[in-house]
């Protein structure tokens, strides 16, 4: 009797054991980690060509674009990445026509409205936002340039027919692109605050929304 | 503090922490134990459970979040239509070797079957990518999520 009550446990561990060694792909984080600064708008006040200017503005922004928290969601293919070596999803996740995964594994079914802590684990949260989902298709940046990506942003038939207006609004407001600076125990975050992005994107309208080469 | 808690049609009232993962309440508090811990960090599915029909992974989903919501568990999925025809498929085609895996393969096969009744090779390997089965029986659960389809 002694023995059965030992094994049941010991089968169960041994069990979850397995599955666990069966995830070779997982990978540890890195320790949450400030993104460092980004630079203001005034910072660029000395480049007197406008052109040249929003073009400076926009490459500055594009650290925060470019950043994991923002481009793991943007991948060039309609699976996401993570980690900050932005390895693929662990499961491996198909946005499907909703974006939001296919049934039966959708996004929700591990990412709640807010991040959640793991105990006991290389992971130390899972990442969460009630919008948490993949980036349509054409929003796609991964494997673009800065001046590719800076086209695609402002190109209304690919960018969810958002005016300059509204992306200074959704890149300043929104509370899923705010999430990258509040990512979760175990993720760095990107350069700056939302406020200061959303400062320099407005900046980058006003000075003619121009693309780097 | 106090949860209503509705598990399998059965109103329960449970005294927990709010952000005490819902695999605990149900295997600890409630007594389903049908339902497994595997990783602890939602990448394995062993402990998937339907909240409001939707898969979740109960090890990481604190109960305050799933509370006064519909919580189906493998001890109550062969009570749908879904969930019967996925349980005697898994039968028919003896899918389960050591079984530790299954109840939330079952979980996340039956929510799938409900959204997608007639599904392909593909759709069936993008869904149940989510669930990992040490034994490798994923043939074997893909026969079975066939057969369960064409049973309607």
């Amino acid at each position: 009797m002694i023995k059965r009550i030992f094994a049941i446990p010991l089968v169960a561990v041994l069990a979850a054991t397995g599955i666990v060694a069966g995830m070779g792909s997982l990978q540890s984080n890195a320790e949450t980690s400030d993104g460092g600064a980004l630079k203001s708008v005034s910072d660029f006040e000395a480049i007197a060509d406008t052109s040249a200017r929003s073009k400076a503005i926009f490459e500055e922004a594009s650290r925060v674009m470019t950043h994991p928290r923002c481009i793991n969601c943007h991948p060039a293919t309609r699976s996401p990445t993570q980690g900050e070596d932005m390895h693929p999803h662990v499961p491996l996740m198909n946005a499907s026509e909703s974006s939001l995964g296919p049934a039966g594994l959708v996004c929700s079914t591990c990412h709640g409205a807010e991040n959640r802590p793991v105990v006991g684990s290389r992971m130390k949260s899972i990442p969460g936002n009630s919008h948490w989902s993949l980036a349509p298709a054409s929003m796609a940046w991964q494997g673009l340039t800065v001046g590719e990506i800076c086209r695609q942003v402002k190109d209304t038939s690919r960018n969810g027919n958002r005016s300059l207006a509204d992306l200074i609004r959704h890149m300043g407001e929104d509370h899923l692109v705010g999430w990258a600076w509040h990512p979760g125990e175990g993720r760095s975050a990107p350069p700056g605050s939302q406020e200061t992005f959303a400062a320099l994107i407005d900046a980058w309208v006003s000075t003619g929304a121009e693309c780097p080469d | 503090m106090t949860y209503d808690l509705l598990v399998n049609g059965k109103k329960y009232v449970v005294d927990v922490d709010g952000d005490i993962p819902l695999l605990w309440v149900l295997r600890d508090t409630i007594g389903l134990t049908g339902t497994k811990f595997g990783c602890g960090i939602a990448m394995c599915g062993a402990c998937t459970v339907q909240v409001d029909g939707v898969p979740v992974r109960s090890c990481v989903v604190p109960v305050a979040e799933a509370a006064a919501k519909p919580i189906t568990t493998i001890e109550a999925i062969g009570e749908t239509a879904e969930g019967a025809r996925v349980q005697k498929a898994w039968l028919d085609i003896d899918v389960v070797q050591c079984g530790y895996c299954q109840s939330g393969q079952i979980m996340s096969a039956t929510a799938f079957l409900a959204a997608n009744p007639s599904p392909t090779d593909e759709d069936i390997d993008a869904v149940m990518a989510g669930n990992i089965c040490r034994c490798g029986t994923y043939p074997r659960i893909r026969a079975a999520i066939k057969l369960a389809a064409a049973g309607r």
